[in-house]
């Protein structure tokens, strides 16, 4: 069976995009069931230098994922790198490491996932041009580039690259409060870019991307929507 | 100028202040990178090359004292004078000695012409040669503009990257006495006569060194001016610095280094010159020093050698990871407040420099988006060694509450129940927070900072 870790940013902020996730995989014929007393993947302490607190918050999550099995997906290519790359190492030497390795194999982004398997329902040819931001951590840590863009094209979405596609957008996690000023630079440079796509949605494959230039966007008063892959795919 | 007695984030914002320096900035890095890419997709199979260039810069740094003694074998019995400096003080004593040796009468000034060197910068050694006295003339073009400003260099290639041609105007009128005019080709007549007279006038050529191939004992200093090649044949003592890892075994190495250096850098195939030093004049030659000396500079190299940061000695310094980087583009060189800036300077300063807090601090300047390691030539993994420096640094180096923070929120986000808890309390928390967004600036902490330019994120089914 595969298991849907939604990750604690969509826990908090897009309480839905687990249903999704589940139906989603429905209509591609994969059951699905959520991951259950799990919390978060440890990556925010993890970047910042905490490694002792990281794998404190991991630790839970992963023995829980342990005991299931199947394919682990996850709506974040953040996350997913964090799962697959870095918790071997975060749990290395520790009673954990044989969990994290084999746990690590399993975790897969969502559409990554998708990607493998056919949709059952037709979808109408045009539904317009979105913009696609590809984040850094599934571009170049899972080298995720073709499968949302593939994905979104067979749904009917015209897929539009701004200028410095493979730019950071600037969230970079704590990164975002450490040098505010800069992570805003570099959001106000991304929204330019995306906004000269014409397209009106960005659609993107992490939520804290996706948060951080909503929330820039709002305060210059632009009219962008920005959507999570997931949701876009179910619309 | 970087100011280093403020804090990290400070720097930040005044170079990102400038918004003239910034548009210059984001336009030349992004000509140097696309300058590089197109060089990189002319090769046969970039992807390859670099892979050997990983492992010759690897079998360096492993092999670094054996290298280093053959090489020194070599240049001797050429006919160089080796020193080795451990410190960045003894390498400006050993350069002062030079000097002084130069005096006429043991009087100051000698007159020095310097080609681009990192390695000076890295150690000061214009300060401390003015300072006894003497006169330095920068000769390559922009560390001459960055000399005149009395700047540091923004840039490991571009050192002026951050002046426009007016300020270059306004700074050439200035030392000429005579107004020169905001164009290119002026400037560039302007200097190219005040600076031939500083070669002719030298006593000392002072360089850096691009390569030191052991097996022949010889330098090799790649540059695009012809300044390089002045300074190391027409004065009669030629000293070049070089810090200790920039070494390789073979002939047919550094044929696979210059291969990707220049390409990297700015996109060139091969720099325009590129200047072989085996030893001093040959009394059969016409041209060429009387004398030559390497100064190799270890200044804490040696002790990240066998570590888990070491393969951050294996820059050659092309200057791509700065040209890529967001973070680089956005605030500009100075605001790192160290020689190095970029990524590769974010890596490699605190591990220079252990002890000094705004070394320790420059992991911090990276989303670790990864674009460094991505355009590496010598694949360096970047921004996995900043990601390591900050779990080495950051929590020793964060205030009380900080750590607290990571603390709590580490022990509520890893009980199922709490974090539960949590995440219904945060979203409550956001919902409140949407209607009354001037709470959220007023917000102390890490809310506040985020609400000042960015609205706080909307939670959605």
């Amino acid at each position: 069976m595969t298991v849907i870790f939604p990750s604690c940013i969509a826990d908090m902020l897009r309480p839905g995009l687990a249903s999704r996730m589940r139906g989603l995989l429905a209509r591609r014929g994969v059951q699905s069931t959520f991951a259950r007393r799990t919390t978060c993947c440890g990556q925010p302490a993890y970047n910042a230098g905490y490694a002792a607190e990281a794998r404190r918050v991991a630790r839970p999550t992963l023995r829980a994922l342990a005991k299931t099995e199947g394919p682990i997906v996850v709506p974040s290519g953040s996350c997913t790198a964090m799962m697959a790359k870095h918790w071997p190492d975060l749990f290395a030497n520790t009673p954990d490491a044989g969990r994290a390795s084999a746990v690590s194999t399993r975790v897969v982004e969502l559409t990554q996932l998708l990607a493998t398997l056919a949709s059952e329902r037709s979808v109408p040819d045009d539904r317009g041009p979105v913009a696609y931001h590809g984040s850094c951590h599934l571009e170049r840590e899972l080298g995720v580039r073709v499968e949302p863009r593939a994905l979104l094209t067979a749904q009917g979405y015209e897929v539009r690259e701004p200028a410095g596609a493979d730019r950071c957008c600037g969230f970079g996690g704590t990164f975002s409060v450490k040098l505010p000023a800069v992570s805003v630079a570099m959001a106000d440079e991304k929204l330019d870019t995306l906004a000269a796509t014409g397209a009106s949605t960005v659609v993107g494959c992490d939520l804290s991307c996706l948060v951080h230039l909503e929330g820039r966007a709002r305060s210059r008063g632009l009219s962008l929507q920005f959507s999570h892959i997931a949701e876009q795919l179910d619309g | 100028m970087a100011d280093v007695a403020v804090r990290l984030v400070t720097r930040t914002e005044r170079g990102l202040a400038d918004t003239k320096v910034r548009a210059a900035l984001r336009n030349a890095t992004g000509i140097l990178s696309l300058n590089r890419s197109l060089a990189l997709d002319g090769l046969e199979d970039a992807d390859a090359l670099r892979d050997q260039a990983h492992a010759i810069r690897r079998h360096a740094i492993d092999a670094l004292d054996a290298l280093i003694d053959m090489w020194q074998a070599n240049a001797t019995a050429n006919g160089i004078v080796v020193h080795r400096a451990r410190t960045a003080d003894e390498a400006v004593r050993i350069v002062l000695d030079l000097a002084a040796e130069h005096a006429v009468d043991g009087h100051a000034p000698v007159r020095i012409a310097k080609g681009k060197s990192m390695a000076s910068e890295e150690v000061h050694l214009n300060a401390a040669l003015e300072a006894a006295g003497h006169e330095v003339v920068e000769t390559d073009l922009g560390e001459f503009i960055i000399q005149l400003a009395g700047e540091s260099p923004s840039h490991l290639i571009a050192p002026a990257i951050h002046k426009s041609r007016f300020d270059v105007a306004e700074l050439f009128t200035a030392d000429a006495g005579r107004p020169i005019a905001p164009e290119i080709e002026a400037e560039a007549a302007y200097a190219r006569v005040r600076l031939r007279q500083a070669f002719l006038d030298a006593d000392i050529g002072i360089t850096g060194v691009n390569f030191a191939i052991a097996e022949t004992g010889s330098i090799c200093l790649v540059e695009n001016e012809g300044n390089g090649r002045m300074c190391t044949s027409l004065p009669r003592t030629h000293v070049a610095i070089m810090g200790m890892e920039r070494i390789v075994e073979t002939w047919d190495e550094l044929d696979v280094m210059l291969a990707l250096l220049a390409r990297s850098a700015t996109g060139q195939a091969l720099s325009v010159y590129t200047n072989i030093i085996s030893g001093p004049r040959r009394p059969t030659e016409i041209d060429g020093p009387d004398s030559v000396h390497v100064v190799v500079l270890d200044n804490g190299r040696s002790a990240v050698v066998g570590t888990q940061f070491d393969d951050a000695l294996l820059c050659i310094r092309c200057g791509a990871c700065l040209n890529v980087c967001p973070v680089y583009r956005n605030i500009g060189g100075h605001a790192y407040g160290t020689v190095y800036s970029g990524p590769i300077g974010a890596v490699l300063t605190p591990l220079l420099r252990p002890d000094d807090p705004t070394a320790r601090e420059l992991p911090e300047a990276s989303s670790l988006c990864g674009a460094c390691t991505e355009v590496c030539p010598v694949r360096i993994p970047l921004h996995d060694l900043l990601l390591r420096e900050r779990h080495r640094d950051a929590p020793a180096d964060a205030t009380r509450t900080r750590r607290v923070a990571f603390a709590a929120w580490s022990l509520l986000w890893s009980n199922p129940v709490t974090y539960r808890a949590g995440v219904l309390v945060a979203r409550v928390g956001l919902r409140v927070a949407a209607r009354a967004p001037k709470l959220a600036r007023r917000t102390p902490g890490w809310v506040g900072t985020w609400g000042r330019d960015r609205a706080l994120p909307e939670v959605r089914r």
